[in-house]
């Protein structure tokens, strides 16, 4: 399994030498890094290469990374049925710079492509329909990105008064907890993990 | 030449339609009665979950999975532990493996009798979900003598589970198993040759090998489109590959198919539930390394080292190495995946829950064009969605 997945690393990096900016394998999943601008081609020649035949797409998934230059990774999977194969093709972009929609390969790309516009506000170019998809109607903000909190901004209520919903600002009656249990101590104790932290 | 011409209009369907199976708002534009394009809003019942478990600790994760599709509980439990056992390089004892293999299809058959009855029910019959749901309630009585919940039952563990089988739960199993045939049997008499259901369902939706797999298809709906394909066979997890058992496959691909591929597993769950009760070794059901798995009870009492452990990993959890994996399971939907990064601490980095019915839910849009308004109602229920995944 796995020497088929390092042949299959070998062949794919020597076909996408252009494209390919490295690739691994880790256990028994390979993954591959690729030029943003090139995931077309490359999910084109994943699909239709005799030696690899990845005829389904999965998933595509979003991944922030608030430190990095380049935050957002986006992360696809393929599945080959006819070698009972999958791998994994991760890009790195930005909040500006779009990646390039895959819709006209794989039909299943165009809701995924939505998921991730919608929790990570990653562009695609050409996607037909980059609507969000599952948070509310008239939504702001992008709420898997790490910097957005995890109690959102607005809360919604009925209005009795009004006969609507009406949407507030959050307001928490208890201030959200968050445990560390790497270190207890509150930072006071000179010398401690946490002393210059606070 | 004179013919009036028919404006198209817009239709909203949902969000509190019955035959919505849940939360779908699908805006239909119809030319007459002939749909040309159906848009579904999602989005209703979203929770946020994978916001969720990037705050919770791995053991904290499980119950979430549950709450997903609520149809089959345990089915995404499976995958979000084989992942997380995945990449702390351990594995869950054999005993706890047969006990997954036995919930894992208990859950499909849960799952495939709520989806074939209410599937019915759209399309006219109301008979098979009153005794369906009667089998069903005797499955969640099973779910509840093992962990106490017919529902949510947080039951698998990362590194094994909960607890082991209370004494008379597997000869229990046994003998419904003996008595199910016969119900399922009922069944297919009602549906099966009768004119009405034939004729909502034969070559309504017909979906392609080509187009299921364009649109990301799996389980049951891929295999009604006649490509064999089921993760249990091709890529086998817990101990799949020492049961023995048949994965049916389709023809056309239509609405009729995809129920009788759905009979048809429910039959091959049997002989594997079977086989698990059989062959299923005595042993422990967690695994020993306590760094992961917590201590039992009694050993808490004597053994200072055990109360530790017990105390650190229900308040900080167990640490996981820095690593990512994509690991899946074949729920009673499809291909659930669960791609899980990791960055060393007691907490997921980012978790994407890959949910089947997402997939198939997207493709109701080509399989409704130019059917009648009535067919996009049998198309959907045939795909079997469930909200709580879709959604997430």
């Amino acid at each position: 399994m796995t020497q088929a997945l390092q042949d299959l690393g070998e062949y794919v990096s020597q076909a996408l030498s252009q494209d390919l900016l490295s690739w691994q394998v880790t256990g028994d999943e390979l993954s591959i890094l690729v030029r943003t601008l090139s995931v077309p081609k490359v999910l084109g020649f994943l699909r239709d290469d005799s030696n690899c035949q990845f005829k389904l797409l999965m998933d595509v998934c979003g991944v922030d990374y608030p430190e990095r230059e380049l935050r957002f990774q986006v992360v696809y999977h393929l599945l080959s049925l006819k070698h009972n194969q999958r791998i994994r093709v991760k890009l790195d972009t930005d909040e500006e710079t779009p990646v390039p929609s895959v819709v006209s390969l794989f039909s299943s790309a165009g809701w995924y492509e939505r998921e991730v516009w919608d929790m990570f506000g990653v562009l695609f170019s050409d996607n037909p329909d980059l609507r969000r998809i599952l948070t509310d109607y008239g939504f702001q903000g992008h709420p898997l990105r790490k910097d957005f909190p995890l109690s959102g901004y607005v809360e919604v209520r009925y209005d009795d008064d009004q006969k609507r919903v009406v949407y507030e600002p959050v307001k928490l009656t208890q201030d959200f907890r968050t445990f560390d249990f790497m270190s207890p101590w509150e930072g006071i104790i000179p010398g401690s993990e946490k002393a210059g932290k606070v | 030449m004179a013919e009036s011409q028919i404006k198209t209009f817009n239709i909203n369907f949902g969000p509190q339609h019955p035959a919505a199976h849940g939360v779908l708002r699908l805006i239909l534009e119809m030319s007459g009665e002939i749909v040309e394009r159906a848009d579904p809003h999602i989005g209703l019942l979203h929770r946020g979950t994978e916001k969720l478990i990037e705050y919770k600790t791995y053991t904290q994760a499980v119950p979430y999975f549950d709450r997903l599709d609520y149809v089959c509980p345990m089915n995404q439990e499976h995958a979000f532990v084989r992942a997380t056992e995945k990449l702390l390089g351990i594995e869950a004892p054999p005993r706890a493996q047969y006990i997954r293999v036995l919930y894992d299809e208990i859950g499909r058959i849960l799952n495939h009798i709520l989806n074939i009855t209410t599937f019915a029910m759209d399309v006219g019959a109301i008979t098979p979900m009153l005794y369906g749901f009667e089998e069903r309630e005797k499955l969640m009585e099973f779910y509840e003598r093992v962990s106490g919940a017919r529902l949510h039952a947080a039951y698998y563990r990362t590194g094994g589970v909960a607890a082991d089988l209370p004494d008379g739960l597997a000869e229990d199993i046994l003998a419904w198993i003996e008595t199910f045939p016969h119900l399922l049997g009922d069944i297919e008499k009602l549906l099966n040759n009768n004119r009405i259901f034939k004729q909502r369902t034969v070559d309504i939706g017909v979906v392609s090998a080509e187009q299921a797999m364009d649109w990301g298809f799996s389980g049951p709906n891929l295999r009604a489109s006649g490509v064999a394909w089921d993760l249990r066979k091709s890529q086998p997890y817990a101990v799949y590959d020492q049961m023995d058992f048949d994965i049916p496959v389709g023809k056309n691909g239509d609405c009729y198919d995809r129920y009788m591929i759905r009979i048809f597993e429910m039959y091959e769950s049997l002989k594997i539930m079977k086989q698990a009760i059989e062959k299923m070794p005595k042993g422990p059901v967690r695994c020993d390394d306590r760094k992961v798995s917590a201590p039992p009870r009694a050993e808490m009492k004597r053994s200072m080292e055990a109360l530790i452990h017990h105390f650190k990993l229900f308040t900080e959890g167990f640490h996981v190495p820095a690593g990512e994996t994509y690991s899946v399971v074949e729920t009673a939907k499809g291909e659930f995946g669960v791609y899980l990064i990791s960055d060393g601490s007691n907490k997921a980095y980012r978790c994407k829950i890959r949910a089947p019915a997402f997939a198939h839910l997207q493709g109701t849009d080509f399989m409704a064009k130019g059917h009648m308004l009535a067919d996009a109602v049998a198309n959907i229920g045939s795909i079997d969605i469930v909200f709580g995944e879709i959604d997430r």
